[in-house]
């Protein structure tokens, strides 16, 4: 009797307990698997062009696409929830190429397609800023590593076909200038000349915001960067993604 | 109740331990299905823009 109710509660905090411990797992664990696979397949399935690669006895070995930097093509921006490019960071050695979609919030974006593109900021190449979002922890955490990145670093993003307009299947190479730690409503980091919003840019930016500290919502850690040079991705591959630059 | 849960299981015990672990795995498949994906943007943590 004395057992009674009292045992019940206890069991119920167990239970209680027992959920939480399991969310945790979900959330720190099963969202990274569900989300590579998922981001992998999107990368799989995204129309493009290949990247030319010369018959494996050709010397010289694989096509290094020779820089640009006269001004680049740029696409117009795409439907929300669009996959049109990807991002690789060789700083972040091991970590897959990932996709960059179209829009920031979390449901239909973040948490399902990897990177979100901040829509109204520049395109690829664009003049302006190229903002992208991503997740830092949980959800196939594409930023997870974003603190290792220093300046002079490779950011490289890859447009897909879309539509086969201008800006298509090209090479955009951006190197890391600068990053900071700003509170969540300090916008003017993704204005289009970065922490000086009304002013028209003349460069082409590009910005990754992501949470910080890890685990937490308090504050958010920000990487700028400068367009370095551009290539059709029927010209080769850029020498910073084959390990020798 | 869990006492309860199991005098009302019918067999013997390597019956009802099978059941329960049965019922335990159910219950955490549908966590992981629906109810964590419904709870997870009431989270404290996680967010990733600027603005708003």
């Amino acid at each position: 009797m004395a057992y009674g109710a009292l045992g019940v509660l206890g069991e119920l905090l167990i239970t209680a307990g027992v959920l939480v411990l399991a969310f945790l797992v979900w959330q720190l664990w099963w969202t990274d698997v569900e989300g590579n696979r998922a981001q992998a397949e999107v990368v799989r399935e995204l129309p493009r062009v290949e990247v030319p690669t010369p018959a494996p006895s050709a010397p010289g070995g694989p096509l290094v696409a020779s820089p640009r930097r006269d001004d680049p093509p740029v696409m117009a921006e795409v439907p929300h929830a669009t996959t049109f490019a990807t991002i690789q960071v060789p700083r972040w050695d091991g970590e897959p190429e990932r996709p960059v979609s179209e829009g920031v919030d979390r449901a239909t974006v973040l948490d399902v397609l990897g990177v979100g593109h901040y829509p109204g900021t520049a395109m690829p190449g664009g003049v302006g800023n190229l903002a992208l979002a991503a997740h830092r922890t949980t959800f196939a955490k594409p930023f997870n590593r974003i603190a290792e990145l220093r300046e002079g670093d490779a950011l490289v993003v890859r447009t897909a076909t879309v539509d086969g307009g201008p800006g298509s299947d090209t090479w955009y190479v951006y190197r890391v200038t600068s990053w900071q730690v700003v509170r969540p409503s300090q916008t003017e980091v993704i204005a289009p000349v970065p922490d000086r919003p009304g002013e028209s840019p003349t460069e082409r930016f590009i910005t990754l915001t992501t949470c910080h500290p890890m685990f937490s919502a308090r504050e958010r850690y920000v990487v700028h960067g400068v367009l370095d040079y551009w290539a059709p991705v029927a010209d080769g591959t850029p020498a910073e993604l084959l390990g020798d630059a | 109740m869990y006492a309860w849960l199991w005098r009302h299981l019918p067999g013997p015990a390597a019956v009802r331990v099978l059941v329960l672990a049965v019922l335990a795995v159910a219950v955490l498949a549908a966590c992981f299905v629906w109810v964590f994906p419904a709870v997870a943007p009431y989270m404290p943590f996680n967010d990733t823009t600027v603005g708003e």
